[in-house]
């Protein structure tokens, strides 16, 4: 206990330093370098935003979750459906594949505003953003699990009277949860930022539509308190998988130790 | 009648070169059988036809006098690597077969369960298979092999893959074991020593394509006594095979 408990100071301390020498450096230079608010805030600025607009940036921040949730969850969905399709049709994969690397190098800044022209300035363009930017990766991600089983454990299967979808059950899914959850701790991540690039294109609501307002009107600490908000979202989110995954997979633990 | 009966098969993956030729075996009920040949003599490819997992392109496969020629699911069959899935605990990956036959996650722990003690595996039921040792995972892959189907079993060389001290006392453990439980079982190995060690008979697989050139019958008292590899008859035994062999072998070059 003493061992983990010492195990884990080594590990915070260096960074919480790292952190407290960044900001201390950031407010003196702020103070002493006599820099106007608008052009870099100092800490103490953005920490005052934080505490006069917090309740209105929990507001925005309701919006832009329940988007990345949203998208998160269809972009997951149809990336499976996906995956199990073009695992089981050698054919699609052939087809679909380089259509999907393809899709991935266009700007997700360019498809944001013809969505909105597409599909308005609801909800709906912003989970489809999402569902673009996730999906994907999760397809391909998934794909490498399925295929990357060694043939001898098909053959014991098969010789065991095992079916497709047992063989699916019982040995390509569990196999490919490692990938998927390695693909979906980039995706969580992914889909704020996407989250909040499709609100500043158009929409009411939401950090990004808080975001364009305090951008037009210069307030630099709140452009900064907005910011920081997003990185905590996103690194929770990605706390979030991890705990997801541990929970999925009870034997990670011990076979990453052996 | 016999537990497994192979009639004439004949086999090539291309319909060109052939990789078998008319290979014709039969296994007793409680009979363990060798098959001893050199690495790629097409030993596993007989496997794999006898397995259901190939068609043969002539030839037939009977288990206790049935046709079950090109169907899975029939005969068990252990791989060299002991094949335990690393994301389920010993239990669960013993269990497997039976929840494949559509048992019950629960009741195929319980009869998985009862044969730990047996394979000598006990208590290692809620571990996961890499916290094991290789001849702990060997074992548990021969008791799945055998909750698969207790009327014959395929083994393609089992203890091939294990260190010379686990191997030896994987040998004991198995005939110990296949004492108990009397399952009929064909092994595939390169080693003579393990083959009249193991084996009520020894099937002789040499040659391209590969035919069955001999077979021999070791009249021992199973399980063998102590240093029997050490004995004069042992190496009597040892001398018939390597004859055999030496003059299949002269006779292609």
């Amino acid at each position: 206990m003493n061992a983990k408990l010492r195990s884990i100071i080594s590990k915070v301390v260096p960074r919480a330093a790292v952190l407290v020498l960044v900001i201390l450096v950031w407010q003196l230079v702020c103070t002493l370098g006599q820099i106007p608010k608008y052009m870099l805030p100092s800490p103490m600025d953005v920490a005052k935003a934080f505490q006069e607009d917090w309740l209105l940036m929990l507001d925005h921040s309701q919006i832009t979750l329940l988007e990345t949730f949203l998208g998160l969850f269809f972009g997951i969905l149809i990336g499976f459906l996906m995956a199990v399709f073009m695992d089981r049709f050698a054919l699609m994969r052939k087809m679909i594949y380089p259509l999907i690397v393809v899709s991935q190098t266009i700007p997700t800044v360019a498809i944001a505003p013809l969505l909105v022209i597409w599909l308005g300035y609801q909800m709906l363009p912003k989970i489809v953003l999402i569902v673009l930017v996730v999906s994907f990766p999760i397809t391909i991600s998934l794909l490498e699990g399925f295929s990357s089983i060694e043939p001898d454990t098909i053959r014991l299967m098969q010789s065991m009277g095992a079916n497709r979808i047992q063989i699916f059950r019982w040995v390509k899914l569990p196999n490919s949860l490692s990938y998927f959850f390695s693909s979906l701790k980039i995706s969580v991540s992914y889909a704020v930022v996407s989250a909040v690039v499709s609100e500043w294109i158009g929409g009411t609501k939401g950090l990004g539509c808080y975001m364009t307002r305090v951008r037009k009107s210069f307030a630099s600490d709140k452009m900064f308190a907005v910011i920081i908000l997003v990185s905590v979202i996103s690194l929770l989110l990605i706390w979030l998988t991890n705990v997801l995954q541990r929970v999925c997979m009870p034997w990670e633990k011990i076979n990453r130790k052996e | 009648m016999d537990a497994l009966t192979v009639k004439g098969v004949t086999f090539s993956y291309d319909s060109v070169t052939p990789v078998l030729k008319d290979i014709n075996l039969t296994l007793h009920h409680g009979e363990l059988v060798c098959l001893l040949g050199a690495s790629g003599g097409g030993k596993t490819t007989l496997f794999n036809i006898i397995a259901g997992l190939n068609r043969p392109e002539q030839g037939q496969i009977l288990l206790n006098g049935e046709d079950i020629t090109g169907q899975s699911g029939k005969i068990s069959y252990m791989l060299q690597k002991d094949m335990l899935l690393p994301y389920r605990t010993m239990e669960d990956n013993v269990a497997l077969p039976l929840i494949l036959k559509g048992m019950k996650k629960k009741e195929a722990r319980r009869q998985a369960g009862e044969y730990f003690a047996q394979f000598g595996i006990d208590g290692t039921q809620k571990r996961y298979p890499t916290e094991l040792s290789g001849g702990m995972r060997q074992r548990a892959a021969l008791l799945r092999t055998y909750l698969f189907s207790g009327q014959a079993a395929l083994l393609d060389e089992p203890f091939s893959a294990l260190d010379a001290f686990t191997k030896s006392e994987m040998h004991r453990w198995y005939l110990d074991v296949m004492s108990k439980i009397k399952l009929s079982t064909i092994f595939i190995t390169h080693d003579i020593d393990e083959a009249i060690l193991l084996s009520d008979r020894i099937y002789l697989l040499s040659g391209k394509p590969g035919t069955l050139i001999g077979e021999i019958t070791i009249r021992e008292p199973k399980p063998r006594p102590q240093d029997f590899n050490l004995t004069d008859t042992f190496l009597a035994y040892k001398r018939a095979i390597i004859t055999m062999l030496r003059q299949e072998s002269s006779v292609i070059s």
